[in-house]
């Protein structure tokens, strides 16, 4: 995808933004979904982190929306600007239009304005594809000299599991934003790391039962929104191929 | 009024209450985790560096056990730390490293043979055994002997965190997200859970639970720059003190990280210096040789803050639009080092800075970092005067880091935290003093009290935005009760703060709307950090001393004679301006490590009367084990149980799962 070059800001050329901004507040039943424009003076290094505080704490205190460590880690922060998924907290204000349009990220349950619930969705993505070690023995004797394991599957592994679970991947996917059931990117590289994981006793088939239908790897369009919009910038596509291959196997 | 009921309450989905609920679950009973995000967001997750654990793996390793890591740890808080509770944690942290390693954790491992490393700006070639392959390797951080500190590139803490969470996932422990704890259900002896707030809908709650612990992190925010997340308000803390019956320890002993990039307060990682990484002033001159001629960039983090404060002030910081920053220079570690160990790091110089630290310097400057004050307990994670209510991780002042963390020490402190005090708190609710019996009574008057205390600031004649308090309160903090301290800054800030506590009960919130309304969050949060930043200012004013991280110019010297002792802050009544403030000695006649010199920092001090009674008795017990046969590994191991016997015994304070002795490879052979 091609993003738009603007040219970097100097700093004797700060500007007026307009933000405009989604509101809705599903608690207030006399609230009905519309749009909310601020003007905010733009300052050196500004991030939305900093424009949005600035908005609720000298224009409008009722403003929702979720930082959490605002330095691009925690994953809390997405949502749409100027149209596309990102970490709200490390885009710079420099990097954006005079005009900042702001919306809540697609596919996960509204909480207000452009705070939506993505714990409830990854906690069941999580439930239902049960992203976590099977270990192979029930017991393991901590005091003892821990496993063994190549220096580099170890780094392969986490390549994987640098996912923040931010649902940007979920955004951008056109299959997700037609089917709730769909695990999406998120899900299926989850599957990709436990499955390169020794530790892990499940197998192919195993797998296969949770990501082996259109829910799962077969829903995939290819339109690979994901990749191009994951903040940490993980091999999204190639685990999906990867993942799609190995269950079309299993299928046979 | 809506009650949920269960065994344990933990307050908090970081590390350290996941890792207790987890422990309290496979015990048998129930818990339910509260957490003001979805846990995987978790302040956690910051932890870029890594977790000091003594395997000694690795070449640079090699001869680390748990004694080395006490005495780097002793030595790091400065004599202000129990003794007894960094032996419980060395002792344990390799477990918990093991543990983490069996959930899943992708440790970085040892690769055999030659490696390139940067050593005191050196390149150096470090070789590797060929029974080492495999293994978890370490990197040094400062203030430690050893490379101890275990690390998965420089997402550790996000590595640990989503095992951890993941695991909590697989024990079936259900996550309330989005709520906050209000208040402590207590009696005034005994605790019964708490008053919550549902962040999305604004409805209030009750839990209540035959244990409730609190670990709900540090206090960050109470300054204007910190590292911390922005949930980082200290809020467990504050409810404990609200109880007027528990606790605070050492609240003025606040930690200042050296490499928090410039402005914007973001860590870059100690593995930055620990991998090699060097600080240049303005003339691009490494200075930290100057100061520390022993370990350099690599002395503890109170130290190296304290110099390069000093730095500055000679003159010697680099001048930007937004004030004076040193450099962090990484750019010898090379590409491919800094795109695999240090890529976080990369990420943040880009995506905030607009720099690539394989060419470019790192503007840095300290910031507020961490807290190694909180809510008192005893070395089983109990309050020692309200009973069944217990803490662990940051929010906790347990002891073991005193008045200084080492790196490292921190995430280790969260896990190992968990794995003992989740033991204790399960043996708690199996003894006579588990089960309680709460009246209906008590539920609703600390129910309507939190109600009623919502619904104040809803008076239009009120004036004060909860946002410009905030602001105010967090200037006076890193203005007046940061790194360097005296009587007339101190005396400022606790002026301010009174003042500032005065305007916050002059609260106005705009709005009534329904749901979650983060004014009405802002103004009885800011209320709730008043009463802590007061804590911390009052306690730094009368601690007359410089200890770890408290460093007083007007009091320039550690006094073992008047301040071997721990501060505990209560707070009395709701109308009260202060804390109450009593000290709690620390047993000098007990301890394994009698007071000293650190080995960086300030040489001089005051001694305590009985530290050279206390050093002659160690050393004559070191002396009569002296001529044993320490051929053999089983006597040697008993040899060791013995002095330690004599020394300060301490495997009988940990549960009985956690009192095995840990493997290393030497000993394999």
């Amino acid at each position: 995808m091609s993003h738009t070059i603007i040219p970097v800001k100097q700093l004797d050329t700060l500007r007026t933004l307009t933000f405009v901004i989604f509101r809705h507040n599903p608690a207030d039943s006399n609230n009905t979904p519309h749009i909310q424009r601020y003007t905010v003076e733009e300052a050196d290094s500004m991030t939305l982190f900093i424009a949005l505080n600035d908005i609720r704490e000298n224009q409008d205190p009722t403003l929702q929306f979720d930082f959490v460590c605002r330095a691009g880690i925690c994953g809390s922060c997405a949502m749409l600007i100027n149209g596309k998924p990102a970490l709200a907290c490390r885009t710079l204000t420099k990097n954006l239009p005079d005009e900042i349009h702001l919306k809540p990220l697609p596919g996960f349950a509204l909480i207000g304005d452009l705070s939506v619930d993505t714990g409830k969705w990854m906690r069941g993505m999580s439930e239902r594809l049960e992203t976590w070690i099977h270990l192979q023995e029930k017991l393991v004797d901590i005091t003892k000299l821990e496993e063994r394991m190549e220096p580099q599957l170890a780094n392969k592994i986490y390549e994987l599991e640098r996912c923040i679970e931010c649902g940007c991947c979920i955004a951008a996917c056109g299959t997700a934003q037609m089917r709730d059931d769909f695990i999406g990117a998120v899900g299926i590289n989850q599957i990709a790391r436990f499955k390169l994981d020794p530790r892990d006793r499940r197998t192919d088939i195993d797998h296969y039962t949770v990501i082996g239908d259109d829910t799962g790897v077969f829903g995939c369009m290819t339109l690979l929104g994901c990749e191009d919009m994951c903040p940490k910038e993980l091999p999204l596509a190639q685990q999906i191929a990867y993942m799609r291959k190995k269950m079309a196997f299993q299928a046979l | 009024m809506k009650i949920i009921h269960t065994d344990t309450l933990v307050l908090g989905g970081g590390l350290a209450g996941l890792r207790t609920a987890i422990g309290i679950k496979r015990r048998g009973h129930d818990v339910v985790v509260l957490s003001l995000v979805p846990p995987k967001r978790s302040h956690s997750a910051a932890a870029q560096g890594g977790m000091q654990a003594s395997l000694a793996n690795s070449f640079k390793g090699k001869g680390d056990n748990e004694t080395v890591h006490f005495s780097d740890t002793v030595k790091g808080s400065d004599w202000g730390a129990d003794q007894n509770v960094i032996r419980m944690f060395v002792d344990t942290a390799p477990k918990a490293v093991r543990e983490l390693a069996a959930w899943g954790v992708p440790w970085n491992r040892i690769q055999q043979g030659d490696h390139q490393s940067v050593i005191d700006g050196k390149q150096v070639t470090l070789t590797e055994s060929e029974q080492s392959h495999g293994l978890l390797t370490a990197r040094n951080f400062g203030g430690t002997q050893k490379w101890r500190t275990c690390y998965v590139s420089d997402g550790t803490g996000h590595s640990m965190l989503y095992t951890m969470s993941n695991q909590a996932i697989a024990q079936d422990i259900p996550v309330h997200e989005r709520m906050e704890a209000l208040s402590l259900i207590h009696d005034g002896q005994r605790c019964y859970g708490a008053i919550v707030r549902n962040l999305m809908t604004g409805e209030l709650l009750a839990y209540i639970a035959k244990s409730t612990c609190i670990a709900t992190g540090g206090f960050g925010r109470l300054y204007r720059s910190t590292t911390n997340s922005v949930i980082n308000e200290g809020m467990g803390a504050a409810l404990a003190l609200e109880t007027s019956v528990a606790a605070l320890g050492n609240m003025e002993a606040v930690q200042f990280h050296p490499t928090a990039i410039f402005p914007a307060g973001i860590l870059v990682t100690e593995g930055c210096r620990g991998d090699g990484g060097l600080l240049l002033d303005t003339n691009l001159h490494r200075f930290m040789p100057d100061y520390e001629p022993e370990k350099k960039e690599l002395a503890s983090r109170d130290v190296v803050s304290r110099w390069m404060e000093t730095h500055i002030a000679k003159g010697f910081g680099v001048k930007s639009r937004f004030g004076e920053h040193l450099w962090l220079d990484i750019r010898l570690l090379g590409k491919e080092h800094i795109e695999t160990h240090l890529r976080e790091v990369k990420e943040i110089c880009q995506h905030f800075l607009g720099i690539d630290p394989v060419k470019d310097l790192i503007p840095v400057r300290p910031a507020q970092h961490y807290s190694m004050g909180g809510v008192r307990t005893n070395y089983t994670g109990q309050s020692p005067s309200l009973v069944g209510m217990f803490s662990v991780g940051e929010a906790a002042c347990w002891d073991m880091h005193g008045f200084n963390r080492l790196g490292g020490n921190s995430v280790a402190e969260t896990v190992v935290s968990g794995m003992i005090v989740s033991e204790y708190i399960a043996d708690f609710m199996e003894s006579s003093e588990g089960a309680i019996s709460v009246s209906s009574a008590l539920i609703e008057k600390f129910y309507k009290k939190e109600q009623t205390l919502l619904a104040s600031f809803n008076n239009k004649e009120h004036t004060e935005n909860p946002f410009m308090l905030m602001r105010e309160m967090q200037e006076t903090m890193t203005n007046n009760v940061a790194i360097f301290r005296d009587e007339t800054l101190l005396q400022q800030a606790v002026d301010k703060l009174l003042e500032l506590r005065k305007r916050a009960k002059n609260i106005y919130v705009e709005s009534d709307v329904q749901g979650a309304n983060p004014a009405l969050v802002a103004a009885y949060r800011v209320q709730r950090m008043l009463k802590l930043a007061l804590c911390i200012a009052y306690g730094a004013l009368q601690r007359q001393e410089s200890r770890g991280a408290h460093s007083r110019q007007d009091y320039p010297l550690r006094d073992d004679k008047d301040w071997l002792k721990r501060t505990l802050a209560t707070w009395g009544k709701e109308q009260d301006n202060l804390p109450t403030l009593d000290y709690e000695a620390l047993d000098l006649t007990q301890m394994e490590m009698a007071p000293g010199w650190r080995g960086y920092g300030t040489k001089d001090r005051i001694d305590h009367p009985d530290t050279p009674l206390r050093q002659a008795q160690i050393e004559k017990i070191q002396h009569q084990f002296a001529k044993s046969d320490l051929s053999k590994k089983d006597e040697t191991i008993n040899v060791l149980a013995s002095i330690q016997e004599e020394l300060m015994p301490y495997k009988h304070l940990l549960p009985p799962s956690l009192q095995g002795n840990n493997e290393r490879l030497t000993e394999k052979k």
